[in-house]
């Protein structure tokens, strides 16, 4: 499969040390920017970038499994329902704190994500395409599914509350959000990274890359294939979990096929197999429409489509591509 | 005539209607070796070409042959003009630029022709078969138009040079461009006939499920299915597909307990990827053996 | 004279006006979005997504207050309607609302879209006190004054129409076995409860079949020869206007003819019954509020005329095959009667309250006999309807306007 190849390591060769320097200071320039940013913005926009960072993690999801392992869904907005309900029926019925139901639905999403791997070992390409498809189908209709209204709410959903700030903060409602949704974003990134550029990673990579010679170098390309679903539904379902919360309200209607490929449009713009990428990505899932609807109301999604063209056009390694070839062009100038 | 036989004519009616869609999906993988899945909406659009043309006041027949025309001038142009720039580009760009025709295709339909459901004449008296009331005449007429779309497919593909030619395009385009093929002609006719074959299957469904913007969203998938199932490598195993899918669809809905008409797609969807997970390459397709 | 006399009128009512508020110069009290020039109000429709055939209804709306700004607003300041897409997801709901609230500082939220939608900002909108007028959704929850105070419905609630059918049932046909065709969602549930209700403890031995359909299913042709075989002799038909349209054909098709209710939301003669067939739908019953623009027999009053020119002027790209025109025409129509009743004093508070205080309002696109109505008690404006049978040609209204809050 002819995904984007590049490995971090070919950064890092272009400029020697001075890149790495410089890499950690955008980092922290980035780290510094995100922690200020909501006392600079309103509460809108706060809850606005909340909710980019929720996709940010979606993607990053939907990353490890198809950009790093070569792995397609159309059906990750499944995970994220899952996600989503797992939080929202545990405040609902449970009264659990919100903050207890993260690892409660990365745990279900996991073993979800793990379970429905087997069954995708054997398909590949447009099967697999076809079988996460049907669940993304599927997955509102289960939602709706009588016999667990009881749960579920049903056709009218579940609206829970939304937290406060703990520890009498001085934050508002939207702040203390976006500030718990980062947090849990630079932990799940910092797994990723440490993920990827390991040995695990590599395996991963390898499999997309080469199946039959990983298994010839003895990675027991099965079971990679399998764990690597449910990291990956994992992290799409945390995203789903914060979700819930911030938008204080599930409903069948919030995940329907449309979440699932708006997830793999935010994959494919912001860069596949890249981890910042994905944080393009979250942008780009939550202002673009926006935009498209700013320059016409009577088809918004006309425009949309055209934007996506050429997107595609422009920038066809994605946002974070089309950062780094920037950056590589001005190295090489410089060096010149 | 009992229920079950009920169920499956008009299991078969509807599934003629995914059998000449999951034909369509299989001609554009065989002419291009990708699924298009601004397809639908593509077949969509023409038949609203066809609607005006027939509102226009001219002839039914004149009108379809039109359409058909108007079409494969609009696939030929869609992949010269927009899918060229990411002809080598990854899967995955490729599939964006789908997602941005269907969508585009969808909400241009929506703000030229609005949402209300238009009916759509057939060209098939309407009376039933052989009285009984289950498949009527256009469901008869549109398996016959599918069957004769199929034929004409397989003689274009296997017994023309230009057939060869895109075959040799689609499958090793490298080799191709070797032996004089212009490939990337080649893929654009693919596109043409497919946009050819997507309207009259649009012409030939509109009558069944009303003519509207939104109208082959979920057929699509449906037919979709039954490529899969039947193997996307033969067209003829697609068709059975499609009928299979049709039929099966009903059956689980009528009479599988508990689950009803509320999870009938779900449990549809979930045979079709058990069957796969037995037979990879769909119920008769071909296994292709992959060389490292 | 007469424009004198109407001034001092006006005057000496302008200074009563201010003498009860007790207010001694400012005549005028504004909240958030309003101005001396303008008034803003908010809005979130689908015009993207699987729901945009509805996107039509924020299109009409717009083209209302188009209509009453040409002719120079609402005393003297214009409607500037800011209507947001949100591709009828909730959670896009929940961002396009904050948006209209805390950013654009719209005056009122009017006509928001769907049940899902609605229900996601639906305590936000409450905690914030933005007035929440006349949601377009024919759900039961929104009218709940005690507990949601800002938030009102407007078209007829689904159950109260049902239980329409369910009285006319049981009042009719004693041994009716009845086959229920639902959309599964929210909207259809609603219906399928309210009818149940309405049958009371009939429910368990008159309903024989129910089965619902998906908005992704291609036909529900399935479904017609599932019923079809139940034996059922009354069919209530709860579908959206293009599986309406398949179940009316198809049912005939194939020689079913029971005694067929279909939901007032697929109810027109234009974009319904003439797919379907005319001769198809002879004998439909139905229950109505508006009057239904394609049908023939309204052709000839004034109130369609009007509709007529309207649409022609101000939304010339409009179908006017599409009732969902004459909806947001009618729904704008209330608002303006708010508005105008509201006159200098335009606080959310008093906004609220005069949409909570509308007394027998006639609009000219609702069915002679059904009126708008509201007290702080009663938050679902439009309750009669009328029920009507198809003859072939146009909806022929049979006996008096049924009101269920009124009790029968």
């Amino acid at each position: 499969m002819a995904i984007a190849r590049e490995t971090d390591a070919a950064a890092i060769k272009i400029g020697g040390a001075s890149v790495s320097r410089t890499r950690l200071l955008v980092l922290v320039a980035v780290a510094v920017l995100a922690c200020v940013l909501p006392f600079l913005v309103s509460d809108y926009r706060t809850f606005q970038f909340t909710l980019a960072l929720i996709y940010a993690i979606a993607l990053l999801g939907l990353n490890i499994l198809t950009g790093y392992n070569g792995q397609f869904s159309l059906g990750h907005g499944a995970f994220y329902a899952v996600g989503a309900y797992t939080a929202a029926v545990l405040m609902d019925q449970f009264e659990v704190a919100y903050y207890w139901t993260i690892p409660a639905a990365g745990l279900a999403c996991f073993i979800a994500g793990f379970l429905f791997g087997f069954p995708a070992l054997r398909l590949e390409g447009l099967y697999l395409a076809l079988a996460t498809f049907a669940l993304a189908i599927a997955t509102p209709q289960i939602l709706k599914y009588d016999a667990l209204e009881h749960w579920t709410g049903g056709v009218q959903g579940i609206v829970i509350l939304k937290p406060d700030p703990p520890f009498g903060l001085p934050l508002s409602q939207d702040q203390w959000l976006y500030f718990f949704t980062l947090g849990v974003l630079a932990i799940l990134f910092l797994c990723g990274w440490n993920l990827l550029r390991g040995r695990t990673g590599r395996a991963m990579m390898a499999i997309r890359d080469n199946p039959i010679a990983a298994s010839a170098l003895g990675v027991n390309t099965g079971l990679y294939k399998t764990l690597t679903f449910g990291v990956s539904a994992l992290y799409t379902g945390v995203a789903g979990a914060l979700g819930a919360i911030v938008i204080q309200f599930v409903a069948p209607d919030s995940f329907n096929l449309f979440l699932s490929v708006t997830l793999l449009v935010g994959l494919v713009v912001g860069g596949i197999a890249s981890i910042p990428g994905a944080i393009f990505g979250g942008v780009f899932i939550v202002f673009i429409p926006n935009v498209a609807e700013e320059i016409s109301k009577a088809a918004p999604w006309a425009i949309y489509g055209v934007f996506l063209i050429l997107f595609m056009y422009v920038m066809p390694t994605g946002i974070w591509g089309a950062i780094r070839q920037a950056y590589a062009w001005l190295v090489r100038q410089r060096a010149a | 005539m009992d229920l079950f036989l009920q169920q499956t004519l008009a299991g078969l009616a509807i599934g003629g209607v995914y059998a000449s869609v999951a034909l369509a999906v299989v001609m554009i993988y065989q002419a291009t070796d990708h699924f298009n899945f601004a397809q639908g909406e593509m077949a969509m659009f023409s038949t609203f070409v066809a609607w005006s043309l027939i509102s226009y006041g001219l002839p039914y027949w004149v009108a379809f042959f039109l359409t058909v025309i108007i079409s494969f001038a609009g696939g030929l142009a869609i992949e010269r003009i927009i899918v060229r720039p990411v002809e080598k580009a990854p899967v995955l760009n490729q599939i964006i630029v789908f997602i941005g025709l269907l969508v585009i295709f969808n909400s241009v339909a929506g703000w030229i022709f609005e949402h209300t459901i238009k009916p759509f004449p057939s060209p098939f008296p309407e009376q039933p078969l052989f009285g009984n009331n289950y498949i009527g005449m256009h469901d008869t007429g549109v398996i016959g138009v599918t069957m004769i779309m199929l034929a004409l497919v397989f003689v274009f593909v296997r017994h023309t040079p230009l057939g060869l030619a895109m075959r040799a395009a689609a499958q090793n385009p490298e080799s191709a461009k070797l032996v004089g093929v212009r490939v990337g002609w080649m893929l654009a006719i693919g596109w043409g006939l497919a946009a050819a074959i997507g309207s009259v299957a649009g012409m030939m469904i509109a009558p069944v499920v009303f003519l509207e913007p939104n109208m082959m969203v979920g057929i699509l998938l449906y037919g979709f299915a039954g490529a899969l199932l039947g193997g996307v490598s033969s067209p003829g195993g697609a068709v059975i597909g499609g009928f299979m899918v049709g039929v099966l669809e009903n059956l689980v809905g009528t009479y599988v307990p508990f689950v009803g008409n509320e999870l009938k797609l779900t449990v549809a969807l979930v045979l079709i990827v058990a069957v796969l997970l037995f037979k990879p390459a769909g119920l008769f397709g071909i296994v292709t053996v992959k060389r490292v | 004279m007469m424009l004198t006399k109407r001034a001092l009128l006006a005057a000496v009512a302008t200074v009563a006006a201010a003498g009860l508020a007790g207010t001694a110069a400012a005549d005028k009290m504004y909240g958030p979005g309003v101005s001396d020039t303008e008034i803003k109000i908010g809005n979130t429709n689908p015009y993207s997504g699987p729901a945009s055939a509805y996107g039509t209804i924020g299109k009409a709306i717009q083209a209302y207050f188009d209509k009453i700004n040409a002719e120079g607003g609402i005393n003297g300041r214009k409607l500037n309607f800011v209507t947001l897409d949100d591709g009828y997801s909730p959670p896009k709901t929940v961002e396009q609302v904050r948006k209209l609230v805390e950013k654009e500082e719209v005056a009122i939220l009017f006509q928001n879209l769907g049940t899902p939608t609605n229900t996601a900002i639906h305590k936000y909108i409450n905690a914030k006190k933005v007035p929440h007028l006349f949601v377009a959704t024919g759900a039961t929850k929104w009218g709940q004054p005690n507990k949601f105070p800002w938030t009102m419905g407007w078209q007829p609630n689904y159950q109260a129409e049902a239980k329409v059918y369910a009285k006319y049932i049981l009042d009719n046909q004693p041994d009716a076995k009845i086959a229920v065709l639902y959309q599964n969602d929210d909207y259809g549930k609603d219906y399928l409860e309210g009818f149940r209700a309405g049958l009371g403890d009939k429910a368990g031995s008159m309903l024989v079949s129910e089965l619902p359909y998906e908005v992704t299913d291609p036909t529900v042709d399935s479904q017609i020869v599932s019923m079809k075989n139940s034996g059922a002799n009354v069919f209530f038909n709860i579908t959206t206007p293009k599986f309406a349209a398949q179940a009316i054909r198809k049912a005939f098709d194939i020689g079913w003819k029971p005694l067929h209710f279909l939901n007032n939301v697929s109810s027109s003669v234009g974009s319904v019954l003439t797919p379907a067939g005319l001769e198809k739908s002879v004998g439909i019953i139905t229950a109505q509020y508006q009057k239904d623009p394609t049908d023939p027999q309204w052709r000839d009053s004034q109130a369609y005329k009007d509709w007529n020119a309207w649409m022609d002027q101000y939304y010339p790209g409009g179908d006017k095959n599409d009732v969902s025109n004459a909806f947001g025409y009618s729904a704008a129509q209330t608002l303006e009667h708010v508005l105008r009743a509201a006159g200098d004093n335009l606080t959310r508070e008093n906004l609220m309250k005069q949409a909570a205080n509308i007394q027998d309002l006639e609009l000219p696109m609702l069915l002679p006999g059904v009126l708008v109505n509201t007290s702080p008690t009663d938050f679902y404006p439009i309750e009669g309807m009328m029920l009507s049978r198809f003859d072939g040609k146009k909806w022929e209204l049979f006996g008096d306007v049924i009101d269920p809050s009124k009790g029968s």
